[in-house]
């Protein structure tokens, strides 16, 4: 009987072991062990002509980055166009789903359209945009009509980052939108037929109700949209075509990475900013894990 | 309805409809444009209908450009495997951390929770550098293999079997099919909305990545289409109705599994919370 019980075993952990053996050799060698081989890379300077060697170089590569000038600007426009992009998308997405969780005719068809520059690779949504921006475009086209300033949006370093903002903002607001759309349908009727008894308007109910019940759905919604700027690569690297211009205007951390990586092949340096990047944003998602469930148990 | 409420409809129409309109004029603004002759574009004409409608941009794209059609070609190869493996790969180990108890399972389950909250970026180089190694550049395997697997669609498909009935295991198990068996015929089978979802995901994903293309594939046959619009693009500096056309030919898979797929979205959207 015993026997039998533990030829049951050594078969259940035969079986278990074949079900995750594809993910364990996938993940392992092409995700714990670049982990490591990061890490390892950023103490060392790499060279790559020839045989790759290594010379190990402790915290040389983080203490460069105190000095490295096109890392600030780097950050720069990362904290400029955060500070510009989080809350616009975050408002927007927050009024359409609201708008979107109202009894409305043809809801679904609204919520399907919107959500389509969500669905569109980044590449083509670049070349939409860069043909919208170019001088004879579209954009200057109607600003023109209602009287504005026109812009070289491509090629001014004071509009090139703004017109990465504008994309994104229209890009990344609807997935935000459907993560709120959710969360309002878990909001529930009760409390808003309560508040009609005690007399609570539209927006009344929408100040007092809505927007306190979303607040661990915000609270992620930013976080994600901080953490996507930090990631911001696609958009700025085809808009300049690789180079972070005009005038550095559109540099991010990974264009930055990128270019320290694959033109200048500084791959120690390049793996020490990964992984300062890599830190910052665990460190935002840890803090919001953590504040996440702490909302969830109260 | 009160009535605020009902004094608001109007406005509310007016502001989706607004709204519809600035998602959807990019897009016709660029398919009116893969519609237009040279000419048409240069002079400047602001008009959404194109004077004289024409098919050309189309096919010059397809017959002049040769690795047009194999970019295209590259990057279905490369989504329709990826796709193909995660499903197989994420729903077996997925399955495995639901159901079956073996030694370990705690510490890759957790494990895994731990993966998806490492950001990409960090892996880029030492995956560059592993593929290089293992002289892998310019091939479909040197994309096809690393994204074969993904942490956060394992823990889904897990999530999934968790609330899965156990009755119907059993019961294929009192007939003699053994774990492998009971997983292909009966559980797979049943999981066809997560799979759904999945699809949709790691299909666009796949589809439109960029950055793995960029820096693992330097041999223009080796292109993926979304490496080729950008090289197109500085091909065909200002001949944005070539331009138009391929990224309109790029956008439709994606648009046609989205369209298909569509009511798996929103709860795979809420799932995964961001792509």
């Amino acid at each position: 009987m015993s026997k039998r019980a533990g030829n049951n075993r050594l078969r259940e952990a035969a079986a278990g072991y074949g079900f995750m053996s594809p993910a364990i050799l996938i993940l392992g060698c092409f995700l714990l062990l670049p982990i490591l081989y990061a890490i390892f890379l950023s103490v060392h300077k790499v060279n790559l002509l020839g045989e790759v060697s290594y010379k190990f170089t402790g915290t040389a590569n983080f203490e460069r980055m105190i000095d490295d000038q096109r890392l600030w600007i780097a950050l720069r426009n990362t904290a400029r166009y955060a500070l510009i992009v989080v809350p616009s998308q975050t408002i927007l997405a927050l009024v359409l789903a609201s708008i979107l969780n109202m009894k409305i005719r043809f809801r679904n068809f609204f919520r399907v359209a919107y959500y389509l520059p969500t669905v569109t690779s980044s590449a083509v949504l670049v070349l939409i945009f860069m043909w919208i921006y170019n001088t004879n475009g579209l954009l200057n086209f109607l600003l023109e009509k209602v009287g504005l300033p026109t812009y070289n949006w491509l090629g001014d370093p004071s509009v090139a980052l703004a017109g990465i903002m504008i994309m994104n903002i229209w890009s990344t607001a609807p997935l935000f939108m459907v993560i709120y759309l959710a969360a309002l349908q878990d909001i529930p009727q009760s409390q808003y037929e309560a508040a009609e008894i005690d007399g609570a308007g539209v927006w009344q109910k929408f100040w007092r109700i809505t927007v306190p019940q979303l607040k661990p759905v915000t609270f992620y919604v930013v976080v994600m949209g901080i953490i996507g700027t930090f990631q911001l690569f696609d958009q700025s690297y085809i808009f300049s075509a690789g180079s972070g211009g005009p005038n550095n205007a559109t540099l991010t951390m990974v264009l930055l990475i990128y270019q320290y990586a694959f033109k200048n092949l500084d791959m120690g340096y390049a793996s020490a900013l990964a992984f300062m990047l890599a830190v910052v944003i665990m460190l935002i998602t840890v803090i919001q894990r953590f504040f996440f469930r702490e909302e969830k148990l109260n | 309805m009160s009535r605020a409420a009902k004094r608001l409809k109007p406005l509310v129409y007016v502001i989706l409809g607004i709204y519809a309109v600035i998602t959807f004029v990019p897009f016709l603004w660029a398919l009116s444009a893969s519609f237009k002759s040279m000419p048409e574009i240069v002079s400047g004409g602001m008009h959404i209908i194109p004077k004289h409608f024409t098919f050309d941009n189309y096919r010059t794209i397809f017959r002049q450009e040769p690795l047009f059609t194999r970019w295209f070609l590259n990057s279905a190869i490369i989504a329709l495997s990826v796709t193909a493996f995660n499903l197989l790969f994420n729903s077996m180990a997925g399955y495995a951390l639901a159901r079956i108890k073996f030694p370990g399972s705690t510490l890759m389950f957790y494990s895994i929770l731990g993966m998806i909250m490492i950001p990409g970026q960090l892996t880029i180089i030492p995956s560059y550098l592993i593929i290089k190694e293992l002289g892998w550049l310019n091939s479909y395997q040197a994309i096809i293999v690393p994204m074969a697997a993904q942490a956060t669609y394992i823990f889904m498909m897990r999530q999934f079997f968790i609330n899965f009935p156990r009755e119907l295991e059993e019961a294929s198990q009192l007939d003699g099919l053994g774990r492998f068996g009971t997983f292909f015929r009966v559980v797979l089978p049943l999981a066809k909305p997560a799979l759904a979802a999945q699809t949709i995901f790691i299909f666009m994903g796949a589809w439109n990545e960029f950055l793995k293309p960029l820096m693992l594939m330097s041999d223009k046959a080796m292109f993926t289409l979304s490496i080729g619009l950008n090289t197109f693009k500085g091909q065909y500096i200002s001949f944005w109705n070539y331009i138009m056309a391929a990224s309109i030919i790029m956008t439709l898979p994606a648009l046609l599994i989205y369209i298909f797929f569509n009511r798996f979205f929103v709860q795979g959207v809420t799932f995964t919370g961001s792509k």
